[in-house]
């Protein structure tokens, strides 16, 4: 496959960057199609496809960053872009570098073995099908079913003034289903959406009918849902389910941008305890397949497993190529960015909570009341002070060491910090869970994971008295 | 060609549009825009962007059959790739004889509106005022009041976009549109006692901007959270900030999408002509309201906006129709489809909802409240809320009225109810129309009875 921009092209947009002096300069370019099709009520709905295409620029001067991009790939539209970005960049007057680049760039292999555009559509479209068949025929209580699957594959180039030349090429797979029940309990809905890094082969591991069902019973089991306790609880978290808490309660306050800004509680906090013994913490870029799985990071930094809490004990950020520079160290490869159009910040790639060694039937036996989280539905975090709420959308009450009844969708909310500590029981199991991580405006997916695990004291923001 | 040697975003709309085969409607939607955006840390500006964004959206529908297609570039390779696309995709579509675009009598159903939605001032601002102002933001901010720590980010944002659509049932539209804010982080207090609040100002103008009122804002917003602490359980009456009933709407909006209703899954289902909200409630969306910043002439279809009451005195009106949704349900469009943008096709959504402001304001809305939680700001409101069953659990920060005087600083506490309850709990709409980004506006808002988790 020909190179996304030409090698001379990259270089002679990388020097007119920097023809008015600056620190560094880089170049992304970026392709990217993308499919999906929606089934609702029965019926193949609609089917979509996109494509864009285009190169952001940015030149770093001391402290500040300028930047500007283009769909326009000519010799024009580059030079374009790179004087915005020069000027943005507010170098001015310095003296004019140039930059030596790598002949060859590093290319990325990925390990994709069918590649969703060679499959036809009429085979992707019977997946839907199928999904439907298979929710609706889980209780006649199902009223509505909606199905739809995404692919894209994203070509990147990346290039800098440091002379990395590197390209990759991701292709990721997502298949959801939304089920809505109904009785005279009212309406509840059930919703299952796994993804990964990996081509059309993604679904020998993950079956349509089983993801259609399971999002099904998830919707029957919340009509015969009691309201949601009010105030402190032990909360078990299922394996999987439950990695969205550390996304939340330390994973953004973990990114170095974040730290430098001292809008995080984890701020000055390196070889301090920051959660409870056994609390090992990594995020992995190079997590084979997982959906936030890449070769480099959209900075062309290689992805890489860092640890980031070890036993309990804090031992590094994030970081992304600017920060990392700044700081004279390396960069972890957690530079990302959700289009060329914007610039990349530090984010997180598949974050994980290592197993521990419990038995996750004795975390349940072992509680007397509590909640048992099944399914969360994404969460939010104030950095800052640490304070995080999780949604809870499958989740039931444990009375006595056992689980009984399911409870209505409601809010978790716990401090960082505190919570991290609170981890009084680690499982021996382990699942991770798919989702997109939104921050500054930017989306882009990442996973999470864990065992399960029990978190001593949440507040769980139900109804019942 | 414009003057600026830029492509003329109707001319290509249209041009997609006579490429349309036999049998064949056509809907073509192009967008242009051009942003700066910057950030100021610590005295510095940390980055700069200007940028611009093309793109169209093409939309097929061949007996009944509807298929879509986009590209981020206006190339004519990519427009057509993208019509070759769409086409394909309609073959792989099913039939669904509501299929369409809007029509000639769709368009007419309703007065042309016109509206001044762009300031050719505002392009005229150069990027060295704009970037002294958000220095100027973050400086005026950090010395606003000594309780402060920090000032985690100032920005400013401007926009200006044009957009255009022309379908093979002859209807054709355009719209041009400027937008600028800015907004700002404070911090005060230390470690997990941290508490961060934020100001903003927008507008279409730059001399809109309104830096004292960030400033304030984000003091007031930060500084009367110090010491803020999670509080005990219990069930309260509850104040939304303005920011907040905004979410609220935001929420609750989908309860008035006929899409949601006609599939069934939507929370105000056979509601038509019932009591959904407290008597005294008006809840309208009206693109006409040149003040909303949703504000538009014409919907995403080409048809002319009008003022839709969703809600009169408390009982449901009826439902946001496109032309989809309308045939379908043998209805008429209320001009209420919308899009996200060229990627994706038309939907039916608000463009500027708000709740009729009532006749108190804020202060004497926390006047005569002699115990209840003013709620500044909520999280998880997508993880928390659900508008189909209506469950909503959301965490809170606020500060808790005693004897209608602000009390004791709350965080780290969760407010639930379920969104029928609260329309029905509802106590006071605040005189306060607040017009934020987005499509919804916010004001004060008293409601009667939720559970509060805390301690």
């Amino acid at each position: 496959m020909a190179q996304l921009l030409e090698t001379d092209l990259v270089h002679s947009t990388l020097n007119i960057a920097l023809a008015g002096g600056g620190d560094f300069a880089e170049v992304f370019v970026e392709d990217r199609r993308n499919e999906s099709a929606r089934l609702d009520e029965g019926r193949i709905e609609e089917l979509v496809a996109g494509r864009e295409r285009g190169v952001g620029v940015r030149v770093v001067h001391d402290d500040t960053t300028g930047f500007a991009h283009t769909a326009d790939l000519s010799q024009r539209g580059l030079a374009e872009a790179a004087r915005a970005a020069a000027a943005a960049a507010r170098g001015g007057g310095a003296t004019a570098r140039s930059v030596a680049l790598a002949v060859n760039p590093i290319a990325y292999q990925n390990d994709v073995v069918i590649l969703p555009e060679s499959v036809p559509r009429a085979k992707k479209i019977e997946m839907l099908k199928v999904a439907d068949d298979a929710a609706r025929s889980e209780g006649a209580a199902i009223r509505s079913v909606s199905a739809s699957y995404a692919e894209g594959r994203r070509r990147i180039l990346v290039a800098n003034s440091d002379g990395l030349l590197a390209t990759d090429e991701r292709v990721r797979t997502r298949f959801y289903v939304q089920a809505v029940a109904k009785s005279d309990t009212g309406m509840q809905t059930g919703y299952e959406a796994p993804g990964r890094t990996m081509g059309f082969e993604f679904y020998d591991e993950f079956a349509v009918d089983v993801i259609a069902r399971t999002a099904a019973r998830q919707a029957l089991t919340l009509l015969e849902a009691v309201p949601a306790p009010s105030g402190k609880v032990p909360v078990v978290l299922k394996r999987g389910a439950g990695g969205v808490l550390f996304h939340e309660a330390c994973g953004h306050g973990l990114e170095a941008d974040l730290v430098h800004r001292d809008a995080s509680v984890f701020a000055g906090k390196i070889g301090r305890r920051v959660a409870a013994d056994g609390v090992t913490l990594i995020d992995d870029g190079a997590f084979a397949r997982e959906w936030g799985t890449f070769a480099i990071d959209d900075e062309g930094q290689s992805a890489r497993s860092n640890t980031l809490i070890e036993n309990g004990v804090l031992t590094d950020y994030m970081w992304d190529l600017v920060r990392a520079r700044q700081q004279g160290r390396a960069s972890s490869g957690n530079g990302r960015r959700e289009t060329y159009q914007v610039l990349p910040m530090v984010r997180m790639t598949n974050t994980f909570l290592v197993a521990g060694e419990t038995d996750p039937d004795d975390i349940i036996a072992n509680t007397e009341f509590g909640v048992y989280c099944v399914q969360l539905g994404g969460g939010q975090v104030d950095t800052a002070s640490g304070d995080f709420v999780f949604g809870v959308t499958e989740g039931y009450l444990i009375e006595n060491g056992e689980i009984t009844r399911p409870i209505r969708p409601a809010q978790l909310i716990g401090n960082g910090p505190a919570a991290l500590c609170d981890i009084d029981a680690i499982g021996n199991d382990f699942a991770t869970w798919s989702g997109m991580c939104g921050k500054s405006g930017q989306s882009v997916p990442v996973s999470s994971g864990q065992p399960t695990l029990r978190v001593q004291n949440l507040t769980i923001g139900g109804t019942a008295s | 060609m414009n003057d600026e040697g830029q492509v003329d975003l109707l001319d290509l709309c249209e041009r997609v549009v006579a490429s349309a085969e036999q049998g064949e409607h056509i809907e073509a939607y192009a967008v242009r825009t051009r942003e700066t955006d910057i950030e100021v840390f610590n005295a510095n500006v940390e980055s700069l962007s200007i940028a611009g964004i093309d793109g169209v959206g093409v939309r097929v529908v061949r007996d009944g059959r509807q298929g879509f297609a986009w590209a981020g570039s206006l190339a004519e390779s990519f427009v057509r790739d993208a019509v070759a696309d769409a086409r394909d995709n309609a073959k792989f579509a099913e039939p669904d004889e509501f299929n369409g675009l809007a029509t000639a009598a769709d368009v007419a159903s309703a007065p042309k509106v016109e509206l001044d939605l762009w300031r050719e001032e505002l392009l005229a601002v150069d990027t060295d005022t704009k970037v002294e102002f958000a220095l100027t933001l973050d400086a005026t901010l950090r010395a606003a009041d000594p309780r402060l720590r920090a000032v985690e980010s100032a920005s400013y944002g401007d926009g200006a976009v044009e957009t255009a659509l022309a379908s093979s049932n002859g209807v054709t539209a355009s719209l041009r549109r400027t937008i600028c804010s800015a907004s700002a982080v404070a911090l005060a207090g230390v470690a997990e006692a941290t508490m961060s609040g934020y100001g903003f100002a927008v507008g279409r103008h730059f001399a809109d901007l309104d830096l004292d009122a960030i400033v304030a804002m984000a003091v007031e917003r930060t500084v009367r959270l110090l010491g803020a602490a999670p509080i005990s359980s219990r069930r309260t009456a509850v104040i939304f900030d303005p920011l907040v009933t905004s979410s609220f709407l935001g929420v609750l909006s989908s309860a008035f999408n006929a899409e949601s209703m006609l599939k069934g899954r939507c929370l105000f289902q056979d509601r038509v002509g019932e009591q959904v909200a407290a008597s005294h409630v008006q809840i309208i969306d009206d693109p006409t309201n040149l003040k909303m910043m949703g504000a538009s002439p014409h919907d995403s279809e080409g048809v002319a906006c009008r003022s839709n009451q969703l809600v009169k005195d408390g009982v449901l009106q009826g439902f946001l129709h496109n032309t989809y949704t309308a045939r379908r349900a043998g209805s008429k469009t209320t001009a209420s489809a919308v899009r996200g943008g060229f990627k994706t096709t038309t939907g039916v959504g608000i463009k500027a909802l708000s709740f009729e402001p009532g006749n108190k304001n804020p202060e004497q809305i926390i006047e005569m409240s002699q115990e209840a939680f003013y709620v500044q700001s909520v999280s998880g409101i997508h993880s928390g809320t659900n508008p189909i069953s209506g469950d909503f659990s959301v965490g809170a920060t606020g500060v808790l009225v005693r004897g209608g005087e602000f009390a004791d600083p709350v965080r780290e506490v969760t407010i639930a109810s379920t969104l029928p309850r609260m329309l029905t709990d509802i106590v006071e709409v605040g005189s306060d129309i607040t017009y934020l980004p987005g499509s919804t506006a916010g004001l004060t808002l008293l409601i009667s009875d939720m559970t509060l988790s805390g301690t």
